[in-house]
């Protein structure tokens, strides 16, 4: 049997999957204790027993100064803002993606245009963003949002254009208009592709987020980050981290989900 | 497979772990941050100044610059760096406050207007009232606003919030409609005052001999290694003998590396209490003043929660003074100002 051929049982599988886990845990294992051996003070890599400590604080114990628990604070305001963001770029995405995806006028008004914007890099556009959004709540979403919608015009319409000529010549010819044709024939084929794009999008929507409140905020994971990192909290910034993953892959897995869900007929990929 | 995977664990583990172990050693790194007051330690390792001073005690020494401040000392605290430039209040939260125990080899100077506290538009202390600050949220700002809220008798809770701002879009931020009031430190005071309406209300001139730039080593590594702080001390002084007859050539060097011009440089230099001899730092050091300082730099800590959930006062990290009396807990000693190298210096020992 060739080598790509051959693959593992079930036990095997699982073993293999949980493997990478193990070696980094381990890893960190081994250079916490040999710190620690040190120094036991140490904060750049704390024991996991300590971690686990201060997640158990930080989850449950209200600050001392608010009476509010923070982590839960922070992250309903940075769950809202990348919502917000994210919602935002979703349904301009779908609207621009149909529009440059179904009539060429529009094509040859913005696809260029949307190309070159998605190539500049939006966080060292800052300050600009500052002086015409605020330092407040809109200009943290529209990062997110400058950060990632022109990627997901091109996928969109791109996916709009590769809609079979032929589908969209029957339905002409069964009497549609142009708008009939966008919300009937290629609409539907465009959301699980919307769901694709917005599973990929979620990282650099982090991203943005984080940078966002790293850069003028008062609450947010990303503003917690940032702010501890001033006397090395490692345990706070890595229990931050492993909520900041949890929550991502709690929302990558409810996406992929919906798309099995809503659209079992679209072939399910990634 | 699984062994493979255990020696990339391993690997990795013995990159994150490279602590500067205390021994003898010929070979230093040291690593500073662009600021007015340490702009000398970029010129000393461009001169060759380093080199000369390093070689005349048989060690080598390299001078590294970071471009951020806080990365710098987590560097150092976490063992990759044998010294640091930081402040008074910075080491005692993230080395000291890490169980690095840390000595003070040059205390260079403490700003003495550098750090200011600015409202946009007329008014004083008392206007703060009700308003939205912007700031590095724990940095010296942080302790400057503490400071200037308490001479008139407010809290912080009497603003109307502190916004952690980073202070490389402290200038942007200024500019929008929302910022009413920022505490940030130069260049950016400067670039800040130039704008039309920018009312300085208090500064570190008000606060003298409290925030504190120094060189910081590794109490281990100096104790097993003088000739590493004779070489720093000794390259140290000859640039402030420069500076302060006013060598063009030096100071234009350093203006230049921090993205000002000579006048630029000067203006800054006003503001900042230098101290260009040894003399001169060794005196300030061995002061009581310097006490009063660090148990108030101390007690702004602990309120801030920012000395630990492990600190259980504010007297948790030891701080030991030239006369050999301490502050905090004499147990825990992680923090000590030693002005013997500054006083070999003086005497023209080294």
């Amino acid at each position: 049997m060739r080598f790509i051929n051959r693959r593992p049982g079930l036990a095997l599988g699982v073993f293999l999957a949980a493997l990478p886990f193990v070696a980094v845990l381990v890893a960190y294992i081994i250079g916490s204790q040999m710190r620690l051996a040190e120094n036991p003070s140490d904060k750049l890599l704390p024991a996991p027993a300590t971690i686990a400590q201060t997640a158990e604080r930080l989850f449950t114990t209200p600050d001392k100064r608010s009476g509010r628990i923070l982590l839960w604070h922070d992250t309903a305001a940075s769950l809202i803002r990348l919502a917000l963001g994210v919602g935002i770029s979703a349904v301009l995405a779908v609207i621009f993606g149909l529009l440059i995806g179904l009539q060429p006028h529009m094509r040859a008004a913005f696809s260029g245009f949307v190309s070159v914007v998605s190539m500049i890099p939006p966080l060292a556009m800052l300050p600009i963003l500052f002086i015409v959004f605020g330092l407040g709540e809109t200009s943290k979403v529209v990062l997110i949002v400058v950060g990632i919608l022109p990627f997901m015009i091109r996928d969109l319409s791109q996916r709009v254009i590769e809609i079979p000529r032929e589908m969209i010549v029957k339905a002409e010819t069964l009497g549609a208009s142009s708008g009939v044709i966008a919300l009937r024939v290629a609409l539907p084929q465009l959301l699980p592709r919307l769901i694709q794009a917005l599973r990929l999008s979620l990282g650099p929507a982090w991203l943005f987020l984080i940078a966002a409140e790293a850069i003028a905020a008062d609450q947010g994971l990303g503003y917690r980050i940032f702010l501890v990192r001033r006397y090395l909290a490692m345990d706070v910034i890595l229990t931050y981290v492993a909520w900041i993953t949890a929550l991502a892959f709690a929302m990558d897995l409810m996406l992929r989900w919906l798309s099995r869900r809503a659209f079992p007929w679209s072939e399910a990929a990634l | 497979m699984f062994k493979k995977s255990l020696l990339a664990a391993a690997l990795i583990a013995a990159a994150l772990v490279s602590p500067a172990t205390a021994e003898k050693k010929t070979d230093f790194k040291v690593a500073w941050s662009i600021y007015v007051g340490w702009m000398p330690w970029g010129y000393l390792a461009d001169s060759g100044i380093m080199d000369k001073w390093a070689a005349k005690y048989g060690i080598n020494v390299e001078i590294v610059q970071i471009n951020d401040y806080i990365e710098s000392i987590n560097q150092y605290t976490a063992g990759a760096f044998d010294g640091v430039t930081a402040t008074n209040m910075d080491t005692l939260s993230i080395p000291s406050g890490g169980g690095v125990d840390t000595t003070a080899l040059i205390v260079g100077d403490y700003s003495n207007g550098n750090d200011a506290v600015i409202l946009k538009g007329e008014g004083d202390l008392t206007s703060l009232r009700g308003k939205p600050v912007n700031l590095v949220e724990l940095s010296v700002s942080h302790y400057l606003l503490a400071r200037a809220l308490d001479s008139v008798g407010m809290k912080e809770s009497d603003l109307g919030g502190v916004i952690n701002t980073s202070d490389a879009d402290m200038i942007a931020a200024y500019a929008t409609p929302d910022v009413q009031a920022v505490v940030t430190w130069n260049p950016l005071v400067s670039a800040i005052m130039a704008e039309p309406g920018a009312n300085k209300i208090y500064d570190s001139a008000d606060i003298p001999g409290e925030i504190l730039d120094i060189m910081w080593v590794n109490t281990a590594t100096l104790a097993d290694n003088p000739a590493f702080g004779k070489a720093l001390v000794g390259a140290w002084y000859e640039v402030m003998g420069l500076m302060a007859a006013g060598d063009e050539a030096a100071l234009s060097a350093m203006a230049e590396a921090s993205g000002t011009d000579l006048t630029g440089y000067k203006a800054q230099l006003a503001s900042t209490k230098m101290f260009w001899t040894p003399a001169e730092a060794v005196a300030f050091t061995a002061s009581p003043a310097l006490k009063t300082t660090m148990v108030s730099v101390a007690e702004f800590l602990f309120d801030k929660g920012i000395l630990g959930e492990g600190a259980p006062s504010a007297d948790f990290v030891g701080v030991a003074y030239p006369d050999g009396t301490t502050t905090g807990d004499a147990g825990n000693v992680k923090m000590r100002f030693d002005t013997s190298y500054m006083q070999m210096a003086a005497d023209g020992g080294l």
